[in-house]
This record gives C-alpha cells, sequence and structure tokens, in this order.
C-alpha cells in the first residue's frame, strides 16, 4: 500500500471542495440563515480588569425588537474548586472565558449578549444593559504580572504558597545541568521575548443555531471539530448531546485557534430563550480583542556544548501568556525545544502566566515555534563561537532512534538528519549570497530547525457503496488545508477506481462516529488510517460476495483495479466483477455494501524539519525583507503533494509574519490598541517571496500509508531562521520579536 | 430612516433592492440579496475578501455603500463563471491548489481578474502588488501567485 507507483496516492487531483469554493458557493458559518431567524450580539467588558458587581438587563429587555438577554446566569457554572476536563479544557475557564462571571478579566470579555430583529437593535438593546463594576488595576505583560506587587487576577491561584498570577508550572528534566554546564567549553545564554500574535485566520467566529420547540439544538458553525462543539456547548448549556446536532460548516482558517467555543452556547441559551433561530457574527475587533492569540512569551535559555560542537547541557525557563484564564501551552517549548537533540543534561520548566488579556488559544505546534526561537538562537550562537557550520553542529547531535525523549516517549524513527541533509544538499545553502548590495543594505543567511510532536486519536470513516457502484466516504474532520482531497486520494487507491467516482464529505454530529479534533497535524495521518481500514472491510465484503456468485473460498478471490478476480488455482476461471456489478446486486446479496470504523489511532512519530533563509536589511529604515526561503520537512508521505507543500509554505509565512510584524500592541488602560487587519500587521502578497517546499517522504513504519503529520512543524523554524539570518547580516542579535523596523532602529542603536 | 430604492446590474442581471441610508454594499449582497460568496473578513478594507467589481473597478463591498450601486454594474464572484463553465483561473486555482480554506478565494480570484484585464502579462512583483489588498493566511500565496501567472499565460496564448 505503500508503493511510491501508486496512481492516485500522491497525486495532484483536484478537490472535492474545490468548485464551490471558486464560485462562492461553498457555505461558511456566516454564511447560514434560518426562517423566522433573529440576530445575537454580545455586550464586551470596557475594562481590562473590574468585578462585576451587579448587571442589570430591564432596560435592554424592554426594547421593541429584543427577544432574549443572556448572562452567566444561564451558562452552567463549574465550580472553580473542582476541575473538569474535555481534551485539554478545564471547564473551570471555558466557562467563564464564554460569558464573565465574578470579573471581567480582559477589555472585550463577554459580560451578556442579547438576541434582537436585527444586528443594530441588538447593539442598541447592549448598550442598555447597566453593569456595576469595580475597576481593578491591571497587568498586561508577563514582567508586570510576575512582580511581587501586580495585581493578582484570581485569589485562587498560589505559587510557592503564595497568591501569584503563575497558574502553574511543568517541569522536564534529565541528568544533571551543573554537572553538564561545568564540562562545557562554551555557554550560551540569553533572555528572548516574543509578543502575543493572533492566528489571523479570514473568517471571524460565527453560528446559527436553532433550539427547537422539543428541545433538539442544531448549530451550524466552522470550527476544529464539530464534535468539540457538541461537547462543549453541551457542558456549558446542561443539554445532552444526543440532542445537540453540530454541522460543520466549511472553515475560513482556524490554525489551532478554532479548537474551543465562544459563541455556541451563548446562542443556544439565547435561542431557548427566544424561541427563535439565533445568529451570532463576531467582527474581526471582536476577534482581534476577545480570541485566540498565541501566548506571548519571556524565555531564558542556556546551553553548553564541548569544542566540537558535542552538547552537554542545556536549561530553558520559559514563561508563556495564559490570557485571563489559566492554560498557556507549556508542553510546546518544555517538550519540544530540546527534543529533537540527544542532550544528556536538561532543565526545562514552564510558567503559566495569567494577566489581562484574552485567553490564549492553539496556534499552530502551540508554543513549539516559541521555544524553538530561544534554542536555535543560542544553538546559532555556539556554532558561530566554535567556528562550526550551524548545521554540521546540528547534525552531530541530532537525536537518534531509541533516545528516550525528554517528555518521556522513546523515539521510534528520527528523521531529523535527512532535513538537515536536504538543507545541505539544496542549491540555496551553498548559493553565493552579496551580503553587501547597496550602500546601507546589508543580507544574511540563517538556519534553524524545529519539533513537532504530532498526534493520532480518535477517528472516524464511513465508505459507502451507492446503488451505481461508486464510493461515497465520510469523515468527522473539518478540512482546514485539503484534507478531503487526500482522502479521495487514498479510497480511490485501495478501491482500484477512478478518482471521479469517488465523493468524499463531511458528517455532523449526528451522521458519523466521534472524531477528534482537526489538530496536531493529526487528520491526515488518522483518518487514512481509518480509511484503510474501512476500505479494507468493504472490500472483504466484496470479496465475499464474488466468491458467493463463483461458489468458490472468499480466499480465492482478489480484488484489483476495481474488480474481484479470481485467485490462485480459479484464476481467469470466472470473469472479474466490477464494483458496479457488485453493487447492482447488493440487495439480493444480503444488503448495502459499506462500513464505519471507528479507532483511536497511534502511532504518530514526530516532524521534524530544517528552514533557510536570505534577509536583506535596510539599515537606516530597520526594514527586513525574506528574499529566499527553503524549508524541509519529513511528510511520511505526501498522500497530495500540493496540500503538503500548501501546509509547508503557509506555516512558514506566518512564522515571517510572527517574526518580523506582528504583534498585539495595548495602551495604557489595558485596551488592544490595534484591533484590526491594518496595523495588526499580518504579510500581505507583496511582502513575501516564493517559499520553496522541500518534501521529503521516508514512510513512517506504523501507517499504511507511511503518513507523518504535516500541519505544524512548518512554523517551528521561521521565527530562529530569520534571527539567524539577521545576524549573519548585521553581527547583531535580536532577542525580541518582532524584528520589526521601530526595534530594529533602537536595537541598532544600542549595538552601536 | 425610510430605506432607499436602488437600481442596479449584477452579474449581467438587473436589480432591485431597498436599502438602509447606511448600508453597505456587502451587507446587502450577503442579505437581502443572498450572494453570500462575497465574503466578510474585516468590515474595514484590509483584508480583500469582498472584493467585488463596480464598473469594471475593483472594490472592496464593505467600503461602498449600497445605495452608491444605483446604475452601476456590479460583478461578484457568483458572475465569474459563465454558463457553467469556470474562469480560466477558478479552472487554475484548482488544478494548483491555489487555495487551502478558501475564505479568501472569492476576492482573490476577482482581484487577480481585475489585475490581468489591467495587465495580461504581469511580472511576479506585479502580481504580488496587484493582489497586496487579500489577505490569504492559508497559501503563504506562493500557490496563488504562480497560479495567476499561469493563468495569465494560458490567456495570452488563446488570445493570440
Amino acid at each position: 500500500m505503500n508503493d511510491m507507483s501508486n496512481k492516485w496516492i500522491g497525486a495532484r487531483t483536484i478537490r472535492p471542495d474545490g468548485a464551490d469554493k471558486v464560485t462562492g458557493r461553498a457555505q461558511y458559518s456566516a454564511d447560514y440563515t434560518m426562517p423566522g431567524m433573529v440576530w445575537g450580539k454580545v455586550l464586551r467588558s470596557p475594562h481590562a480588569h473590574a468585578v462585576i458587581k451587579s448587571i442589570d438587563t430591564s432596560k435592554a429587555e424592554a426594547l421593541p425588537g429584543v427577544k432574549a438577554v443572556v448572562t452567566a446566569k444561564d451558562i452552567v457554572e463549574f465550580p472553580l474548586d473542582k476541575s473538569v476536563m474535555l481534551g485539554i479544557q478545564d471547564m473551570r475557564w471555558m466557562c467563564r472565558n464564554v460569558m464573565a462571571r465574578e470579573k471581567a478579566l480582559f477589555h472585550g470579555h463577554p459580560v451578556a449578549a442579547v438576541a434582537a430583529i436585527s444586528e443594530e437593535v441588538a447593539a442598541a438593546a447592549c448598550a442598555l444593559i447597566e453593569v456595576d463594576y469595580e475597576v481593578l488595576p491591571h497587568a498586561i505583560e508577563i514582567e508586570d504580572a510576575i512582580k511581587p506587587d501586580a495585581p493578582i487576577l484570581h485569589d485562587f491561584i498560589k505559587h510557592e504558597g503564595k497568591p501569584s498570577n503563575i497558574a502553574g508550572t511543568m517541569v522536564l528534566k534529565t541528568g544533571d545541568v551543573e554537572k553538564g554546564f561545568a564540562e562545557a567549553d562554551v555557554v550560551v545564554e540569553h533572555t528572548f521575548s516574543t509578543r502575543a500574535v493572533h492566528q489571523g485566520y479570514i473568517e471571524p467566529h460565527a453560528c446559527t443555531v436553532s433550539y427547537a420547540a422539543d428541545g433538539r439544538v442544531t448549530i451550524w458553525s466552522s470550527s476544529q471539530g464539530q464534535f468539540m462543539v457538541r461537547a462543549m456547548t453541551s457542558l456549558l448549556t446542561g443539554i445532552p448531546q444526543s440532542n445537540i446536532r453540530a454541522i460543520p460548516a466549511e472553515i475560513g482558517g482556524g490554525f489551532g485557534a478554532k479548537t474551543i467555543i465562544y459563541l455556541e452556547p451563548v446562542a443556544v441559551m439565547l435561542s431557548k430563550k427566544s424561541g427563535r433561530p439565533v445568529k451570532m457574527v463576531m467582527t474581526r475587533e471582536e476577534v482581534q480583542r476577545a480570541t485566540g492569540p498565541a501566548p506571548g512569551s519571556l524565555m531564558t535559555v542556556k546551553i553548553g556544548a564541548k569544542k566540537d560542537g558535542t552538547l552537554v547541557a542545556a536549561e530553558g525557563h520559559f514563561y508563556l501568556q495564559a490570557g485571563g484564564l489559566p492554560g498557556s501551552p507549556l508542553r510546546g517549548p518544555v517538550g519540544c525545544s530540546f527534543a529533537a537533540y540527544s542532550i544528556p543534561n536538561v532543565y526545562s520548566i514552564g510558567y503559566d502566566v495569567v494577566s489581562n488579556r484574552s485567553k490564549v488559544a492553539a496556534y499552530r505546534a502551540p508554543g513549539a515555534p516559541h521555544g524553538a526561537f530561544a534554542t536555535e538562537c543560542v544553538l546559532d550562537e555556539i556554532a558561530e563561537k566554535l567556528g562550526l557550520d550551524p548545521i554540521d553542529m546540528r547534525v552531530r547531535n541530532s537525536a537518534k532512534p531509541g533516545d528516550k525523549a525528554i517528555y518521556g516517549a522513546t523515539f521510534g524513527d528520527v528523521t531529523f538528519v535527512e532535513t538537515m541533509d536536504a538543507i545541505r544538499k539544496h542549491p540555496h545553502y551553498k548559493a553565493p549570497l552579496d551580503k553587501n548590495p547597496r550602500p546601507g543594505v546589508k543580507r544574511g543567511r540563517g538556519v534553524a530547525s524545529g519539533f513537532w510532536y504530532n498526534a493520532g486519536g480518535e477517528s472516524s470513516v464511513q465508505v459507502n457503496i451507492t446503488e451505481d457502484g461508486n464510493a461515497v466516504v465520510t469523515t468527522g474532520h473539518p478540512d482546514v488545508g485539503g484534507s478531503r482531497a487526500s482522502i479521495a486520494n487514498v479510497v480511490a487507491e485501495l478501491m482500484g477506481i477512478d478518482h471521479s467516482r469517488v465523493s468524499v464529505i463531511i458528517g455532523d454530529t449526528q451522521t458519523i462516529g466521534f472524531s477528534n479534533l482537526t489538530g496536531g497535524s493529526r487528520v491526515t495521518f488518522a483518518s487514512a488510517m481509518v480509511a484503510t481500514a474501512s476500505c479494507e472491510k468493504v472490500i472483504g465484503q466484496l470479496k465475499d460476495r464474488a466468491a458467493q456468485i463463483w461458489k468458490i473460498d472468499a480466499e480465492a478471490v482478489k480484488w484489483e483495479d476495481g474488480m474481484a478476480l479470481p485467485a490462485g488455482d480459479n484464476a481467469g476461471k470466472f470473469p472479474p466483477l466490477s464494483l458496479k456489478d457488485l453493487a447492482a446486486k447488493a440487495n439480493e446479496m444480503g444488503g448495502p455494501i459499506g462500513t464505519q470504523v471507528q479507532l483511536n489511532t497511534t502511532g504518530a512519530d514526530p516532524g521534524y524539519a530544517t528552514h533557510c533563509v536570505d534577509v536583506e536589511v535596510d539599515v537606516d529604515l530597520g526594514i527586513i525583507r525574506v528574499l529566499r526561503y527553503t524549508a524541509a520537512q519529513d511528510v511520511g508521505r505526501a498522500l497530495h503533494p500540493s496540500y503538503v507543500e500548501g501546509q509547508i509554505q503557509g506555516g512558514v509565512v506566518q512564522g515571517i509574519g510572527w517574526a518580523l510584524s506582528e504583534e498585539y500592541v495595548f495602551d495604557k488602560n489595558g485596551r488592544v490598541d490595534n484591533a484590526g487587519f491594518l496595523d495588526y500587521r499580518m504579510p500581505v502578497c507583496s511582502d513575501v517571496p516564493m517559499i520553496e517546499p522541500i518534501v521529503i517522504e521516508i514512510p513512517n513504519s506504523k501507517h499504511p500509508q507511511g503518513v507523518r503529520g504535516v500541519g505544524e512543524a512548518p512554523i517551528v523554524p521561521p521565527l530562529a531562521a530569520i534571527a539567524n539570518a539577521v545576524n549573519d547580516a548585521l553581527g547583531v542579535r535580536f532577542f525580541d520579536l518582532p524584528m520589526s523596523p521601530p526595534r530594529v532602529t533602537a536595537r541598532l542603536d544600542e549595538a552601536g | 430612516m425610510a430605506k432607499l430604492h436602488v437600481t442596479t446590474t449584477i452579474n449581467g442581471e438587473p436589480v432591485e433592492y431597498l436599502c438602509d441610508p447606511s448600508a453597505s454594499m456587502l451587507d446587502v449582497l450577503r442579505g437581502p440579496l443572498g450572494l453570500t460568496g462575497t465574503k466578510e473578513g474585516c468590515g474595514s478594507g484590509d483584508c480583500g475578501a469582498c472584493s467585488i467589481t463596480v464598473d469594471g473597478r475593483l472594490m472592496c463591498a464593505c467600503l461602498m455603500l449600497a445605495v452608491e450601486a444605483e446604475g452601476k454594474t456590479i460583478g461578484t464572484i457568483e458572475g465569474m463563471a459563465e454558463h457553467g463553465v469556470l474562469h480560466p483561473l477558478q479552472q487554475k486555482f484548482l488544478e494548483m491548489a491555489a487555495l487551502q480554506c478558501g475564505i479568501c478565494t472569492p476576492g482573490v480570484l476577482i482581484a487577480a481578474r481585475s489585475l490581468l484585464e489591467k495587465n495580461p502579462d504581469p511580472t511576479e512583483e506585479e502580481v504580488r502588488f496587484g493582489l497586496a489588498g487579500n489577505l490569504c493566511r492559508c497559501t503563504g500565496y506562493d500557490k496563488i501567485v504562480r497560479a495567476v501567472m499561469e493563468t495569465a499565460a494560458d490567456m495570452r496564448e488563446t488570445v493570440r
């Protein structure tokens, strides 16, 4: 099955959802309507930090056209002293994030919501809600939140026995770092900071919800998991999952951030109270203020090496923003930063820091780009100090199969060196670079690597054979970047039929078995594995039926090119039976042909990536441009190469934005000062060059097609790769992101 | 305030609607007219997801009042394929995987068509600047730029 000469696996087929998407017919979350629908709007806190003493909704309720008002009283409360987890989300925090309870914890925190006959009336009603706030001092940045006299967000949080904004820590260690550093010939230590960055999906959060007279709920919304929407809505409204049908709309980008919900439970309660379907759509400003982002960080990394470049000790202290409620992705930097290297002595600790900002959400390899920025810059400096090629030094220290990872697992295949070799051998790495092309302009080249865990988990796939002998495949995963196209290729290959005869759709929560989130680089890995098991079962059914017709043993039948053929001693004795022939006889031979397979998949080996980048710095203006970018990654097997390349290219450009231009800016009152796409500066088309992906295919032996997760590893190296290139250009290291023009000029002034 | 009556042409068809004086073209397209192919990403003219043409000129529908459509000719993504045949850009985007999530795609296609009408033989830099008003967060733009340039080459070949 893992044959590189396959006909469909590895082919650049046209995606099943493509025609609808280029003609405007694809329905995203804001594109649904319902008869009798009303509009919901959220009232948000005007303060960064305040006690909510009382809420009076009477004037809003009296406004003509208002159908319902909802506050925290309408959302199920999860008491602070008892954790209730759904996946990695603690419902204590989720219930307080969708609707502020005791306190407003950030500017934009939802406080109440209104359903009315129009968006305008709903907004007018929000303005009539009277909230009595006791405004408290706020803390926004990590440095401010961990100061001894910082305003404390939550009385129940204690760190080292004292009230604190450090909500938790995570430690991984091996060996003895003090002993390790004592053995080192060179030790480099730096403190780094990165700013919060938004996932920047173009589609704002939206949903349309119907709470029907019989208590059954239908939700149309875009997310990275309709089952997550159902489960979380159920927990926050008290409605059983069997009564909630969550229908996945097309998703207009998520990148991790749509693995949690904001609007759905609020809309359900508005619909229940009003007796009308309710539609809610966030504005871009609401998205920027109150959803996501990825955390900002403050990190100190220290690494020691022998003269030959052998790494002997590493220590990392990673402070990550959680937002107003606990839950920053500590396992990213703590677990990934040193994971790809074989270092005998490691101490890695993360701190989950709450402050008055919106609660962070997952963003592509959550936390790993932060840690890699610090670690890969320190490694670059060690190589520079020792006069070693930075890739050679990394190769020397690569983890090996059988090594125990710092996070506990034992490595199976390790294909890290292959990504570095691919860059070393690529013309880009050897191409001459004019470091002083014009007066006032410097150029440099940098490399960095990245590691991400990848994931397996639960997936369900149905394969049903239509009466006319074609295949319809249903998966339970929202398709964020071409997973339907990949599964279509796999099913066409395994069933031995033309790609045009396979249709792939995404089921809703009540039509397909449980399927976990589209996240963790897991969906193509897991759903291809489960689709394979489904196809094998269906082929088994088809062979059984052919055997019955021919009156031979099922073992004496083989499936080839979409046909059952008599095999072995019977070869050639009967004419083949095609899928169409067998479909036509289905009902007289035991009924419909098809199956659903549900598995908790395992065997997702980690992802490795190594990137090389050339930059140009305008020394006077502080503008950094990326001139050339090459990204190597082991993907195991590219089921659909175009969408594999697309994941790499997209991840890299998000990394470029993170490194050079994206950041949250707050005013002195703790309000986001750049809550829009004009001032929150994501890369546009003219900011970036072509991104050349090097797609390495070393099959994952634990997957039927050899797949390894792809989506997240590409965003891990760019921050450090670009910083290392800037250092190569200027001889000045940057420890703080983004390397935006004001910061670049300030740093150059400081460096003289 | 009373609604205003507008007579216009959308995708070659005569259209009339009533709208609030403050309604944007985007509100009316996506609301009463049901043309939801035009997307709202920001409402401030920064993302280009609502790109349409007005008398052949590229516009963000969110920055235009619906009453301004009076007597004009509006083009949206729903009118890009003709008689069920995809525009060469639409076809090339599918073949070259120039979309991932697809939310920016209608706006990118409208902007790219506009670009090629003005400049049938754009350089890579001209394509990049021509599409700089259309944010895409998924693709890193690489496959979009390639698809637009290849379409331009194909269309020049067809004209010849």
